[in-house]
């Protein structure tokens, strides 16, 4: 066992447990999962416990994609160009039905889940999930980053 | 002005141009023919008995494959208006075919028609004639076809983006 292997195990874990409660989320917010969201987000439920209370409105200061609501495809590219420009490391939570399959719309007009054209790390169903279910999404969402490789 | 007043009251005026009429609890409605539909829009903006100040919906039907219209033009276009200081209600419609779905636009009466009208085109392929700039309004350019007609097949997808299934 060499001595390097042993100290970046241990400072993989300590940017991961930093990087799991320094969520700065950027709201993809096109429909109506959007409400719960802002519940969510509110004094009630305080995701700042989760270290992630501080959204940016610039998907370059931002390390995970919130898609919440519908997306069509006239938006999917719209989509992408986000995603493109957001900075490493980043993960992508698919909040809702509608984002992780195209929920009931089965039609010309909407992504069949934006797994189709970004990576999604996290999918929370519901229509719309209870801020319940996001905050369980946003938990299992740091267990992925604090376990994840880190690079650095 | 009940209904019944207000149809006997374009009738007066309009007699050659009403293909059809139907009154049943406030749900007032008149078929026109095109080429008199400007006129009849008009006349229910600004006279002042009708004084239909508000289009509150334009849309467009389409009857292709409909049980009993089989036969008859393919599109119907649909003007909702609302007259704010009577506080009455009045539906026109005009019938048009399939191969020459053209309306005159109304957005020179309502300027609201603008994306009405564009909506119309979108969806049903309905023109405009007179329209400012008749684009489509709620999808993309490279959308070929206009989805709510009945012959559009329900699972044709066009993303522009990603899978193209």
């Amino acid at each position: 066992m060499g001595v390097g292997s042993f100290f970046t195990s241990k400072l993989d874990e300590a940017l991961g447990w930093a990087r799991k409660y320094s969520i700065f989320q950027y709201p993809f917010v096109t429909a109506c999962c959007g409400m719960e969201y802002m519940a969510t987000a509110c004094s009630h439920y305080d995701i700042d416990r989760f270290g992630a209370g501080l959204p940016r409105f610039s998907p370059r200061q931002a390390d995970v994609l919130f898609v919440v609501g519908t997306i069509s495809h006239k938006m999917a590219p719209v989509l992408k160009r986000i995603y493109d420009q957001m900075t490493e490391p980043k993960w992508v939570v698919a909040f809702g039905v509608c984002t992780c399959t195209g929920g009931f719309y089965d039609n010309y007009a909407t992504v069949q889940g934006i797994d189709t054209i970004i990576p999604v790390d996290v999918y929370i169903p519901g229509c719309p999930p209870r801020p319940e279910s996001v905050i369980d999404g946003l938990m299992k969402l740091q267990d992925q980053i604090a376990v994840s490789a880190q690079r650095y | 002005m009940s209904g019944a007043e207000i149809l006997s009251a374009l009738r007066a005026r309009f007699a050659s141009a009403i293909v059809e009429t139907h009154e049943h609890r406030g749900d007032t409605t008149v078929v026109v023919t095109r080429e008199r539909l400007r006129d009849v829009l008009r006349a229910c903006r600004d006279e002042p008995a009708l004084g239909c100040d508000f289009l509150m919906d334009l849309t467009a039907v389409d009857y292709a494959k409909y049980p009993g219209r089989e036969d008859g033009p393919r599109f119907e276009v649909v003007y909702h208006l609302y007259s704010l200081t009577h506080g009455h209600r009045l539906r026109v419609k005009v019938r048009v075919e399939e191969d020459d779905a053209v309306v005159p636009t109304a957005v020179p009466l309502w300027p609201i028609a603008d994306w009405f009208e564009r909506e119309v085109w979108d969806m049903f392929g309905v023109r405009f004639e007179g329209h400012p700039d008749l684009r489509r309004l709620l999808l993309y350019e490279e959308f070929v076809g206009h989805p709510l007609r009945k012959d559009y097949p329900i699972n044709r997808r066009q993303p522009l983006i990603g899978p193209k299934t």
